[in-house]
């Protein structure tokens, strides 16, 4: 017992020499790591901050109320994106209700009715890897069968629809993980009281995962905003000098608005898309403070 | 009002119906095996639970006694794997039968849990949920309701002025007892308790304990417990579980001053578990 003890102890000493030794040549290493984890975090916070001072400096001079309610010209000092803005709400209006609909029943299903099998199991790894499929994918798609099949040309309802396709993935798994989160214990005292599925569902299950299913939603939804992809594939026009009237009209959304500006060989014209991109970044910042709001909200009320 | 007159007797009723006959049973377990995936944890279980007693469940840890108190009311369903065979007899009807309606039978045999789990909601709300689901909207019948159960639960004095109040701001015990005045609300017939009080401290543990005496006038209750002495305070009849099996189910009395079986006089005595 002896033995052991004192073999032990001066091999503790013995090691703790060396360690010592050890010391400063670890403290380097941990400091170099340091400092490139910073390096690369202000190499994308100098990027993004040399994008917004150039988007700025160039399109504030632009931004008036006059560019919100003009239609686009061909003079630049009189180019709107008015039709633009106007275009991506009636596209929003679509995409909105029908990919809540259609993710968040998805998620519903999936989680609380599905049985957990092997074909369960393929859809939900189906949906995850359409999350990474390219937009303009979904472009052809919806090209394929809104535009041409179901004959709804290239209008305001046939972009909803391909935009709503477009994020379904994204809104069906953020909904699931937001309906994962919920305690089984609640859904174990509603069915233990007599409650059928669809009342543990809406009363329990839906409320408790609403916070969360609404931020998934806003934020696919901002992702929507700022696709052009998809929706040049379907045909949505780039000058568009009037207003969608109803749902089958033609329209434009505020990122090809301005990727027909920027594509113009006018110098003036790149300031006005510069305009136009300060719009979407707030309209985007809206949208995402307002999810992180729903958020903080409701989880301080649990 | 249509609707007052017509729930109010029923109440009477049943607390009527239930008054003596101490040798009716509300359950007869016959044969029932239980399997999950391929461990069977329910071994060749039969037993009577009788009407208005507190019939306690105890073992050690594995034994198989929340999942038996959990097939009372038929939540091991929610466990894919989980099989059953045998057959358990709820007031002479088969529970397992394919035409019986599980949303009926938990309407009858009310759940308490071990971790106190109110919803989200104002203890009000918390209590009207059950009759709520079974179709109850007017407000001054859900005001009598919840008035009665939570006075039934031994509730009511401490929330009767914050009512509207978040269930969560309730301490651990409050909460427990408003899930036993949820559970009243929906006046069920038997009570089941998966250790209702291992969470609790114990002033709170003995308050359940004193309402566990006071239920038992109107319901049956079936109480799983890893605590021995609880058992001994509180039951009138006692099973012991061990390894998925009953060793014995017997009078409480009988159990715990001369069991018939070894395994439970080492259990009961503190040798093992």
């Amino acid at each position: 017992m002896r033995a052991v003890g004192d073999e032990t102890a001066t091999g503790y000493t013995q090691g703790k020499g060396k360690n010592a030794a050890n010391i400063s040549s670890r403290e380097i290493k941990s400091k170099l790591f340091k400092g490139l984890f910073i390096g690369a975090t202000g190499f994308s916070l100098i990027v993004l901050l040399v994008l917004l001072i150039r988007i700025f400096t160039q399109g504030i001079g632009f931004l008036s109320w006059d560019f919100l309610t003009s239609f686009p010209s061909r003079r630049p000092a009189d180019a709107g994106i008015y039709s633009a803005f106007i275009g991506t709400i009636w596209m929003m209006a679509v995409t909105a209700p029908v990919s809540f609909v259609l993710g968040v029943g998805t998620a519903i299903y999936l989680e609380e009715y599905a049985p957990k099998n092997r074909f369960t199991g393929l859809i939900q790894m189906n949906i995850s890897n359409l999350a990474g499929v390219p937009s303009i994918v979904f472009g052809l798609l919806g090209l394929t069968i809104f535009v041409r099949e179901l004959s709804l040309g290239r209008s305001v309802l046939a972009g909803g629809f391909t935009m709503a396709l477009l994020i379904l993935p994204i809104i069906v798994v953020a909904s699931q993980e937001a309906i994962r989160s919920v305690p089984a214990e609640l859904k174990e005292a509603s069915y233990g009281m007599g409650a059928t599925k669809w009342q543990t569902t809406y009363r329990i299950v839906l409320p408790a995962a609403l916070p969360g299913i609404l931020t998934g939603n806003i934020l696919a939804l901002s992702r929507a905003i700022g696709e052009t992809a998809p929706l040049i594939m379907i045909g949505a026009l780039t000058y568009v000098a009037f207003l969608p009237e109803h749902l089958l009209s033609q329209f434009t959304v505020m990122p090809i608005q301005i990727f027909n500006w920027t594509s113009r060989p006018q110098e003036e014209f790149h300031f006005v898309a510069a305009s136009g991109i300060i719009l979407l970044l707030v309209m985007l910042l809206v949208m995402n403070s307002i999810a992180v709001w729903i958020r903080n909200k409701f989880q301080k009320r649990l | 009002m249509l609707a007052n007159t017509k729930s109010e007797p029923v109440v009477e009723e049943t607390n009527e119906d239930k008054a003596v006959d101490m040798n009716k049973n509300v359950y007869k377990v016959d044969q029932l095996n239980l399997w999950y995936g391929k461990d069977q944890a329910l071994i060749n279980v039969d037993m009577d639970i009788p009407e208005n007693q507190v019939t306690a469940i105890i073992g050690p840890s594995g034994c198989g006694k929340s999942t038996f108190i959990k097939t009372l009311n038929r939540m091991t369903e929610m466990i894919p794997i989980v099989k059953t065979n045998g057959s358990i007899y709820y007031r002479d009807e088969n529970i397992f039968d394919k035409k019986y309606k599980v949303e009926q039978l938990r309407t009858k045999v009310g759940m308490v849990f071990q971790k106190p789990n109110p919803f989200p909601k104002s203890i009000y709300e918390n209590v009207v949920y059950g009759p709520k689901i079974h179709g109850i909207k007017d407000k001054k019948i859900l005001d009598d309701i919840v008035e009665k159960s939570l006075k039934g639960a031994a509730l009511w004095d401490e929330v009767k002025d914050r009512l509207k109040e978040n269930a969560f701001g309730l301490s651990g015990g409050q909460q427990q007892r408003l899930c036993i005045a949820r559970c009243l609300a929906v006046e069920p017939d038997v009570i089941l308790m998966d250790e209702p009080t291992s969470a609790l401290d114990p002033i709170s543990t003995l308050k359940i304990e004193e309402l566990v005496q006071e239920l038992k006038k109107d319901y049956s209750i079936v109480i799983v417990t890893h605590n021995m002495q609880q058992a001994g305070r509180i039951s009138d009849k006692t099973a012991f579980f061990l390894n998925g099996e009953i060793i014995e189910y017997d009078d409480t009395s009988t159990i715990f001053s001369s069991p018939q079986d070894k395994r439970t006089e080492d259990y009961i005595s503190g040798r093992f578990g």
